[in-house]
């Protein structure tokens, strides 16, 4: 206070909105000189209780563990074993999601195959129809049938290995896509029939069918064309995961994809990815109650997509009851999505790596989400394929790893019991003890 | 000819004869009796035979055909011939709603009226409807043609991509992006041959014709609603 009369009166330091944060401000002024909302792609962005808010407890007395590195603990995992008569049969609990050509380029789609066939698991096709590419390099391959029906036609129905009835996705439940003029080539614009370079919009809803009702005779119509031989999957997007489980094992699901909120997307409205939809971690438990309920749960499988990035993400949703989970974003990064060494480039484009999310411009500096001819150039499918691979072999190995420690010698005998929550939003949507503690937040008999 | 009774045999059992037809079959004529409105009658079929429906059908009827000629004596429910890839499928009474939805090739006859969302999605469809057809027909209609005989009912061609539609009586509203536009001689051409096709009694000078203004292809804030 003595320095006052040099330096002038003492004054408060500056102190910036909790409220109206920088990005938020940012945002404003981007609306007002735009007038339009913002578009991008991936999937949530805010913080929301995850896997991360998981902890396993390991053995101890009560629990007798495997030894890391020589006793065995499976990984296979049987998808479709309902009604189809070829179900398919994985190496590992982790799929490849579906994503398109068009939001992808060919040779993305293609390294997507690579990977996943070299790691034993399969990849799904997208908004768009099925590649080549991705046909040939994919050893096992989910066929999307989506709203918008893109490229649909019987004989790729017939050479997919299952068909995956694509209702809704974490990024944006209840929304349908876009992929913007810039990525509507010659080849892209052919296959979705549709006028080169314009802003293609994607259904919300499928054109021939409302409810579970009609769910249900789509799903005998897909089955009468395939002759009954591959699973059907209805992917749905986080929201009501206890209901839509129920109604999709209604309408005659083989298996149930749940994609919560953290899953990606193309291109959509940041205020939809970011506002609609529920955290992953919230939808795992509803949905394998819900199997439950029916007496389908392992009989109808539940594949958990939405934020995994680790083995130790696929142990937890695996502990919480998943058959399987899937990843997309993830995927994209062991291929070099947002890769640093463009960092130059991302810096041009306005954006940092690792914040690069403008998807639908198609000027990927790493050559994934573009379908300009030079930048894809840049991705070899050979070698993004070998990264994936090995990206897929440790998530693999790590969830072994977490599994032996529980001591188990599959990874799908990890239960709940396995896991302790950290914080009471997670053990509340987890269903999972706080650590330290018998209870979590409506946990049956406690009055809570 | 081979009859093939959908109350005494499965559903399964027709389709996967069906799809035993090759281009070389020599049974070419198949009769599909009591189909009691049934879903997936006749679906998937990919070979140049010819099937008979002699009654009403449920869901989905000739669903993604390709080569056949699938006739149904009766009417049909909702999604007759959707995703139809090529070949013809003719209605003899009303489809249900989303009749030919996302078509990519053949020919889609109704001889009555057409429900709600007739050709929605379609994408190289020819549909020629003897009657009228509900709303949302043609929504997001990608390529093809779409020939209406009676009237149209609200939103007509919401979101209309490069389809072609030709209305012979009234239209009850457009829907977004979608205008009348001219009728130059060559959509006369086309239209005779449509006609001609459907069976349909009418003169292509007694339609107009209707399609995409364009204004919705590129996003534009001045688009939004």
């Amino acid at each position: 206070m003595k320095d006052a009369p040099e330096h002038g009166p003492p004054r408060t330091d500056p102190i910036k909105s909790a409220t109206f944060t920088d990005p938020v401000n940012a945002e404003i002024r981007r609306a007002a000189a735009t007038g339009i909302y913002d578009i991008r792609g991936g999937g949530a962005k805010r913080r929301v209780p995850h896997f991360d808010d998981l902890l396993f407890l390991g053995a101890s007395i009560s629990r007798y563990p495997l030894e890391g590195y020589r006793e065995r603990c499976d990984t296979s995992v049987t998808l479709g074993t309902r009604y189809a008569k070829t179900p398919i049969e994985l190496d590992i609990p982790i799929t490849i999601a579906g994503m398109s050509f068009g939001a992808l380029s060919g040779a993305a789609k293609e390294a997507l195959g690579r990977g996943a066939s070299a790691a034993g698991t399969s990849t799904t096709t997208g908004d768009g129809g099925m590649t080549e590419e991705e046909r040939q390099h994919s050893t096992k391959l989910v066929y999307q049938y989506l709203p918008s029906r893109y490229g649909m036609n019987p004989d790729d129905l017939r050479r997919a290995d299952a068909i995956e009835v694509v209702v809704g996705q974490g990024a944006k439940p209840g929304g349908g896509g876009m992929l913007l003029g810039q990525k509507i080539s010659d080849r892209v614009a052919e296959m979705r029939t549709l006028p080169k370079g314009i802003d293609q919009r994607s259904a919300c809803r499928h054109p021939d069918w409302t409810g579970p009702d009609d769910l249900e005779i789509k799903i005998l119509e897909l089955r009468e064309i395939t002759g009954w031989r591959v699973p059907i999957h209805v992917k749905v997007g986080g929201t009501r995961p206890y209901y839509d489980t129920a109604l999709a094992v209604k309408a005659g699901a083989d298996v149930v994809v749940l994609d919560g909120m953290q899953g990606g997307t193309a291109a959509t409205q940041d205020v939809f990815i970011e506002n609609v939809g529920l955290p992953t971690l919230a939808c795992i438990r509803p949905a394998v109650r819900a199997l439950q309920d029916l007496g389908m749960h392992r009989e109808v499988q539940l594949v958990i997509s939405g934020g995994i990035r680790s083995g130790a993400d696929v142990a937890k949703a695996l502990a919480l009851g998943a058959d399987a989970v899937s990843i997309g974003s993830a995927a994209l990064i062991a291929l070099g999505d947002n890769d640093p060494k463009y960092e130059a480039e991302y810096n041009k484009l306005g954006t940092t790596a690792g914040a690069y999310d403008d998807w639908h411009e198609g000027r990927d500096p790493a050559g994934i989400t573009t379908q300009d001819p030079e930048l894809a150039a840049r991705l070899d499918p050979v070698a993004a394929g070998r990264r994936l691979r090995n990206y897929l072999n440790v998530m693999t190995l790590e969830a072994q790893t977490i599994a032996r420690a529980c001591g188990h010698n599959h990874l799908h005998n990890l239960e709940p019991e396995d896991l302790c929550a950290l914080t009471m939003e997670a053990a509340a949507m987890a269903q999972i003890p706080l650590a330290g503690t018998d209870w979590y937040p409506g946990k049956p008999g406690t009055g809570y | 000819m081979h009859t093939y009774d959908l109350a005494a045999n499965s559903l399964r059992d027709l389709n996967a004869a069906l799809h035993a037809q090759t281009a070389e079959t020599n049974q070419t004529r198949w009769d599909v009796v009591n189909p009691r409105g049934g879903h997936a009658i006749a679906v998937g079929i990919d070979a140049p035979i010819e099937v008979n429906v002699k009654g009403s059908t449920g869901y989905y009827c000739a669903g993604m055909n390709k080569q056949a000629r699938v006739h149904v004596q009766g009417s049909a429910g909702p999604g007759v011939a959707e995703n139809m890839m090529s070949g013809t499928v003719v209605i003899d009474g009303d489809a249900s709603q989303y009749a030919g939805a996302t078509g990519r090739g053949g020919t889609l006859v109704i001889k009555g009226n057409a429900s709600s969302r007739c050709g929605i999605s379609m994408k190289g469809i020819d549909i020629m409807v003897h009657g009228n057809v509900g709303h949302m027909s043609a929504f997001m209609g990608q390529s093809g043609n779409l020939v209406v005989c009676g009237d149209a009912g609200e939103a007509f061609g919401d979101s209309i991509y490069e389809a072609r539609l030709f209305v012979r009586g009234s239209v009850k509203s457009l829907g977004a992006d979608c205008v009348e536009k001219e009728m130059r001689p060559e959509h006369l051409e086309l239209l005779r041959d449509l006609l001609e096709r459907g069976e349909c009694d009418a003169k292509p000078e007694e339609f107009r014709r209707y399609g995409s203004a364009r204004q919705l292809y590129n996003f534009s804030i001045d688009n939004a609603y």
